[in-house]
């Protein structure tokens, strides 16, 4: 779901950013002034409760926050915050901060326990899963008061109903990445039915995760993305297994590389990362499909058994800051569920529909995934083993016997051999 | 008694990281999430044999061309003086030096419809060919990182052969193919055997290379069970038990194997 890869990217997009700034400004000299201030806007961070934030000063805690790779804004290029840095100045909590490339990665080092994180981000599903099997505690909102910032949208979500364990920390949507020199198909007729078509063959990208692969499927076939139901998610793999013949490679984070080269035309990504991408490649387009997709947030929780609840509390509620909620959302390209941060975007931003679909699509044609019974995870796991191993069976069929024959047959050539060696030692 | 007290490191080491985690692995082969005994999981194994087939197959293919590149090149480095000796092994070892996901991902570049092969063969008016996302790949990526483990145990082993041995052989009447077949050969036979080990049993559990190079299609073993924990379902006793399965039929190949390495002179291999 998230990046990690270089850095690269993001420079251009600070880049692009702000020759497009410059380019709007008429008179050359506001031009430079312009640029200025938007730089510095970009480095200040303002605090306006330094009364709360001092709270733990000189008691020597530190904190470990656990969370996606690539998903903060870590001061590496210039003109950003680095935001765990400026927390610990703020604060004096010195923050242990380690990625995780999956939620399924997170779930199962807290699951396999001797880890303990305070503050980690997981995904709308996961979190469900934390809060059915009780991995989670419940946030005191009297310690995040820039709770007030969250859009109502991600207030109580399905996920979290009673919004008592987790703060929103970025979303996006799922859509897809094409290349618009090779594809004439006018954007807004492009659906996930692209996917299957024959006329990309081998040319076509394909999520390397069943939950997100399914979802395609699901949409395509008129059934809810929550879904529990075998019938129905044998039929999404029987679409899946159909599509398999004339897809290039299951990948996940691959997708910049073979998107970027040209080494595929068309791909399924999420819309944080196809921003990312766009940047850097003109000829690529990305749509938000009108039958609808998958809608995810990423939310900070406290795990259960956290160590330093309050601190960890302290750091969402930092996390909240407007001016670091806009560094984030500025740096990894996702986002923002803060509406304070989002006031601050620039206006092409905040009208760019990859990013900020309308809210009544938003309302209308997407999904919240939510947790699946453990039976539906196993099912979709099954079947989506099934869809990744079917190859042509005719050359299969030979090969187990084979082997085992050869097998066999090598163990008797070494008992003979031996034999015969012992009765030679003899004489 | 007294040569045991030096050994008390590497026994705890072997105690706490080989022999626990072996024993855990067993036990969560045979139980289910509530922790009791059942043989589901085990049996479950069964429904992935093309998995296990393919598996087997592809590394049992690399394992063979690593040997036949392997051989020829560690004779000729032991006919070669000291000093290109020790410059050419740092070459074999060179890559290496170099990570393991880095060395993969550029075959990925090397060999996708535009990479630089088929861009350099499109030059001279053929392809594109399609190689990336292949069985073909996924061989390719084994050979090319499991190499240098087959290289070295033979180059290590076939050094030592006493210069002396050959010339009697020569002396005796032996041309040079047949002092190869008759003595280099059978001499050199335990650095094979430990080659093909350190060969066959990372490709066989492989899983990066078959993601990276097979584009996700080609599953492998190693694909399955990591799947099990980092996939939709967390079911660590069904990743357990196909590992628990694995490792039984490794050790059986690798049984067969020590039979052939024992005999020779009595070096065991592993």
């Amino acid at each position: 779901m998230k990046k990690i890869f270089s850095n690269k990217f993001f420079s251009l997009t600070i880049a692009a950013a702000l020759c497009l700034s410059l380019s709007a400004c008429a008179d050359h000299i506001e031009e430079e002034a312009d640029s200025e201030e938007e730089e510095s806007e970009v480095q200040t961070l303002t605090i306006e409760n330094d009364e709360y934030y001092s709270r733990f000063r000189n008691k020597g805690i530190t904190i470990n926050v656990y969370n996606w790779g690539e998903y903060i804004s870590d001061g590496s290029e210039e003109n950003t915050l680095n935001v765990n840095a400026e927390f610990t100045d703020l604060t004096g909590i010195k923050v242990n901060y380690t990625n995780y490339a999956t939620n399924e990665e997170l779930y199962a080092k807290l699951k396999g326990g001797g880890a303990s994180y305070d503050v980690i981000i997981p995904s709308d599903y996961m979190i469900s899963r934390m809060i059915h099997e009780n991995m989670l505690q419940k946030l005191d909102f009297d310690n995040i008061p820039n709770f007030k910032y969250i859009t109502d949208t991600f207030v109580n979500p399905e996920y979290d109903p009673q919004n008592e364990y987790s703060v929103p920390y970025t979303w996006g949507t799922v859509g897809i990445i094409y290349d618009t020199t090779m594809i004439d198909i006018p954007p807004e007729e492009i659906d996930w039915d692209i996917l299957w078509n024959e006329d990309y063959s081998d040319r076509i990208l394909m999520f390397d995760n069943p939950r997100d692969a399914f979802a395609i499927a699901e949409i395509r076939l008129g059934y809810s993305l929550n879904t529990e139901d075998a019938k129905e998610l044998e039929n999404c793999a029987d679409l899946l297994k159909e599509q398999k013949t004339i897809i290039q490679a299951y990948v996940m984070d691959e997708v910049f590389d073979k998107m970027g080269a040209g080494e595929a035309l068309v791909a399924p990504y999420y819309a944080g990362d196809a921003v990312t991408l766009m940047d850097e490649y003109e000829d690529l387009g990305f749509v938000t499909p009108k039958s609808g997709t998958n809608l995810f947030v990423d939310a900070l929780c406290i795990p259960a058994g956290a160590k330093q609840k309050e601190a960890a509390e302290m750091y969402i509620n930092f996390m909240c800051e407007p001016d670091i909620a806009y560094a984030t959302t500025s740096y990894i390209g996702y986002s923002t569920p803060n509406s304070a941060a989002f006031d601050m975007l620039d206006e092409e931003t905040q009208n760019d529909k990859v990013s900020y679909p309308d809210n009544e699509y938003l309302n209308n044609n997407t999904t919240i995934f939510r947790n699946l019974s453990d039976e539906a995870n196993q099912k979709m796991q099954d079947l989506w083993t099934d869809i990744k191993s079917t190859q042509d069976e005719s050359q299969n069929k030979w090969i187990v016997p084979l082997f085992l024959v050869a097998c066999v047959t090598l163990s008797i050539v070494i008992i003979i051999r031996r034999h015969i060696i012992r009765k030679k030692d003899v004489f | 008694m007294k040569n045991k007290l030096p050994a008390a490191p590497y026994l705890v080491w072997m105690i706490v990281f080989i022999l626990v985690p072996l024993i855990m692995v067993a036990y969560f082969a045979f139980t289910d999430k509530d922790a009791h005994f059942t043989l589901d999981y085990v049996s479950n194994v069964a429904q992935y044999t093309p998995i296990f087939v393919r598996s087997i197959w592809l590394a049992l293919i690399s394992t063979v061309i690593c040997l036949f590149i392997a051989y020829p090149l560690a004779y000729i480095l032991i006919g070669m003086n000291t000093n290109i000796q020790s410059t050419m092994l740092m070459i074999v070892m060179l890559p290496m030096w170099m990570n393991f996901l880095l060395r993969t991902y550029a075959w990925m570049a090397l060999l996708g419809n535009n990479g630089l092969i088929n861009a350099l063969l499109g030059l001279v008016g053929l392809g594109p060919f399609k190689m990336l996302n292949t069985e073909g790949a996924v061989v390719l990526g084994m050979v090319y990182n499991y190499l240098p483990f087959m290289i070295l145990p033979i180059y290590s082993v076939m050094v030592k052969i006493d210069k002396s041995v050959l010339e009697a052989a020569a002396d005796l009447g032996c041309n040079p193919a047949k002092t190869m077949l008759k003595v280099v050969f059978p001499l050199s036979l335990p650095g094979v055997f430990s080659g093909i080990t350190m060969v066959f049993v990372p490709a066989i559990s492989t899983f990066i290379i078959s993601r990276m190079l097979g584009g996700g299609g080609n599953l492998l073993i190693g694909d399955l069970i990591e799947m099990q924990f980092l996939g939709n379902s967390y079911n660590i006793n069904l990743g357990a038990a196909i590992s628990l399965v694995l490792m039984v039929i490794v050790l059986l190949i690798m049984t067969i194997l020590n039979q052939f390495g024992a005999d020779d002179d009595g070096v065991m291999v592993i």
